[in-house]
């Protein structure tokens, strides 16, 4: 795979170049990656200007209006706190937008350090590394956050340490493959009779070949890390009240949910829509990077 | 074979003792009093005189070095014993024995439905590629992936229980018990544990499906005239289904992570919810003990997967 993408971009001069005007064409023709892209940029937006977005405080409530129903003042109504839905809808947009940013930050270089040390150096290195990742990996995630929770205790920083300790090992293993695969090729061979020192190779030559996997995985992780933190929060373990979490609010409307499902869906919704967003514009990114499919697409 | 299943044995082995290190240790590694965790942050110590903590300490074998105490909890393990739960003043497994038939129950109706509905539609799509019935499997599968667990059952709690009522809402009734009350009961659990296994196999058996009719050897079946079930059932299925087998592994980790919290919206009395109200009364026996069993039945599974992948794939086994 790697040997051919050094090999188009040595016959094709100017590669670099058109490589990325197809990159872009290919990745925006399809609908499901604009409608994916369309609502990140809504998420971001909210997270951003949540403040000035939010009709109401999302905190406060004001009691007299108590579990009101969908109305123009309340357009998904409140909660038995009189807080307004979508004002802690828009705010949800923050937290998803920390934990997953952080999350996928913190478990993406501490994978790749792993990762990378696992496959250069190779021998025993590999293999301790290796093991452990095969290890955490034997948890189930929520389980593994589960313990890590009940270790640490709940609160948003104890959910970000959990879930990037569960999703370390995806980055470490792509990573590690990859380094793998490189570390046997010709041009690293070259590189070393040049007398290239392992750290340039590595960030000459293994970190940039690594890229196009790794942007593919990070997008498709943000996605599986929301889902497991609304799980997480779901449970009660995440964020403290009264900060708004959607995975909460859908647990907070369940009592709720004969008289006034709106409580609980809209939330939920909202997960599903942000997880999906994420899936599509993954799942586009990596049929539009796949060197595979180059000149099929 | 014997060589790699040799092989893979030990690697399983060891990634289990490495779990064990984890699960022991990330409770161990707390700042603190090893001591007030075990005993709950609410267990009264401040009115505890030194002698009664020193004998609790003693009782709960907290005195040794680090070291012993992870010997004796791993020599506990293999005897059966898997320690003593706080809260519920009883045995960690036998906890585990009252709890465990319900969540294997639930998860292993939903991963046979699972794995079968999400192979038939992966075919289905495959053969039907670009009709209305990919669009759906397609969209099934995305739903299957994004949707988040909880919700998927609050929605069928409304619609199914609430609103028409033709299912219990919450609950769990033994099969011995009510064969009919039972099945009704774990109905929506089911569907909820398994969505995202199916999801994932459907798409899996979709794109391995396209990928092996591409083969030579299938535009050979076709020009020697060959029906098309026969194409199928024989040489597209059989070698598509290969890398879906791998998955297999990972749709039981998907199940037990999910019936934590399936097990927590319908009020189930299994492994999951054990869990959960484990964490919540800060039990850390239980949690680890129940952490190290399903983390073990995870890895063993995954460890017949791969036995069996190599069996499947001769290619594997040389690799």
């Amino acid at each position: 795979m790697e040997k051919e993408q050094v090999a188009t971009t040595f016959s094709e001069a100017p590669a670099h170049v058109s490589e990325w005007r197809r990159f872009l064409r290919v990745f925006l023709q399809r609908k499901l990656v604009i409608f994916g892209l369309t609502i990140l940029l809504i998420l971001v937006i909210c997270a951003i200007f949540a403040p000035w977005l939010a009709p109401h405080d999302p905190y406060r409530g004001n009691l007299r209006d108590a579990l009101a129903q969908p109305s123009l003042k309340y357009l998904l109504g409140t909660d038995i706190q009189g807080r307004d839905t979508l004002s802690r809808l828009i705010y949800g947009a923050r937290t998803v937008m920390l934990v997953g940013f952080v999350t996928v930050g913190i478990a993406a270089s501490a994978g790749v350090i792993l990762g990378i040390t696992a496959g250069y150096y190779g021998g025993i290195t590999n293999l301790i590394i290796m093991r452990i990742m095969d290890a955490l990996m034997g948890f189930p995630m929520l389980l593994l956050a589960l313990l890590i929770a009940a270790v640490l205790g709940s609160g948003i920083q104890n959910v970000i340490i959990a879930l990037s300790v569960a999703t370390l090992p995806g980055y470490c293993r792509v990573i590690c493959g990859m380094t793998l695969a490189i570390r046997e090729d010709d041009y690293i061979l070259a590189q070393r009779a040049l007398g290239s020192s392992d750290l340039r190779i590595i960030f000459r030559h293994v970190m940039p070949n690594s890229l196009p996997p790794m942007i593919v995985l990070i997008t498709l992780q943000l996605g599986s890390i929301i889902l497991a933190e609304a799980g997480l929060s779901f449970l009660g373990i995440g964020i403290k009240p009264p900060g708004a979490a959607w995975g909460s609010m859908v647990s907070d409307g369940y009592a709720y949910l004969l008289t006034h499902p709106v409580l609980s869906f809209a939330p939920g919704f909202a997960i599903m829509l942000v997880v999906l967003a994420f899936n599509l514009v993954g799942d586009g990114l990596r049929d539009a990077l796949d060197p595979r499919l180059r000149g099929l697409l | 074979m014997t060589a790699y299943i040799i092989r893979r044995l030990f690697m399983a082995v060891i990634i289990i003792t490495l779990v064990t290190l984890i699960v022991f240790f990330s409770i161990r590694l707390l700042p603190g009093d090893p001591l007030i965790i075990f005993l709950g942050k609410n267990a009264g110590l401040e009115q505890m005189s030194d002698e009664t903590l020193e004998r609790l300490r003693h009782e709960y074998g907290l005195d040794k070095p680090v070291m012993v105490q992870y010997f004796s909890w791993i020599s506990g393990v293999f005897r059966g014993d898997l320690g003593r739960s706080i809260t519920y003043r009883d045995n960690v497994g036998t906890l585990l024995k009252e709890r465990f038939p319900v969540t294997i129950h639930i998860g292993l109706v939903a991963f046979i439905l699972g794995n079968v509905l999400g192979i038939m539609l992966g075919i289905v799509a495959a053969l039907r590629r670009g009709t209305w019935v990919d669009s759906l499997a397609t969209l099934v599968s995305y739903i299957g992936i994004t949707i988040p667990v909880f919700w998927l059952g609050l929605l069928m709690m409304y619609v199914f229980g609430l609103k028409l009522g033709w299912l219990p809402i919450t609950g769990y009734v033994s099969p011995f018990k009510d064969f009919w009350e039972s099945t009704r009961s774990i109905i929506m659990p089911v569907i909820c544990e398994m969505i995202t296994g199916l999801a994932v196999i459907a798409r899996q058996t979709r794109s391995s499906m396209l990928e092996v009719s591409r083969q030579d050897y299938i535009r050979t079946a076709w020009a020697k005239g060959l029906k098309e079930r026969y194409i199928v059932l024989r040489h597209m299925l059989k070698n598509s289904l290969i890398p879906v087998v791998t998955l297999l592994g990972i749709g039981i980790g998907i199940i037990f992570g999910g019936s934590v919290l399936v097990e927590t919206v319908f009020a189930i009395p299994g492994v999951g919810r054990l869990l959960v109200t484990a964490v919540f009364q800060q039990d850390y026996v239980v949690v680890q003990s129940g952490v190290l069993v399903i983390s073990s039945i995870v890895i063993l599974s995954n460890l017949l997967v791969d036995i069996s992948y190599g069996w499947l794939d001769p290619r594997i086994r040389y690799g």
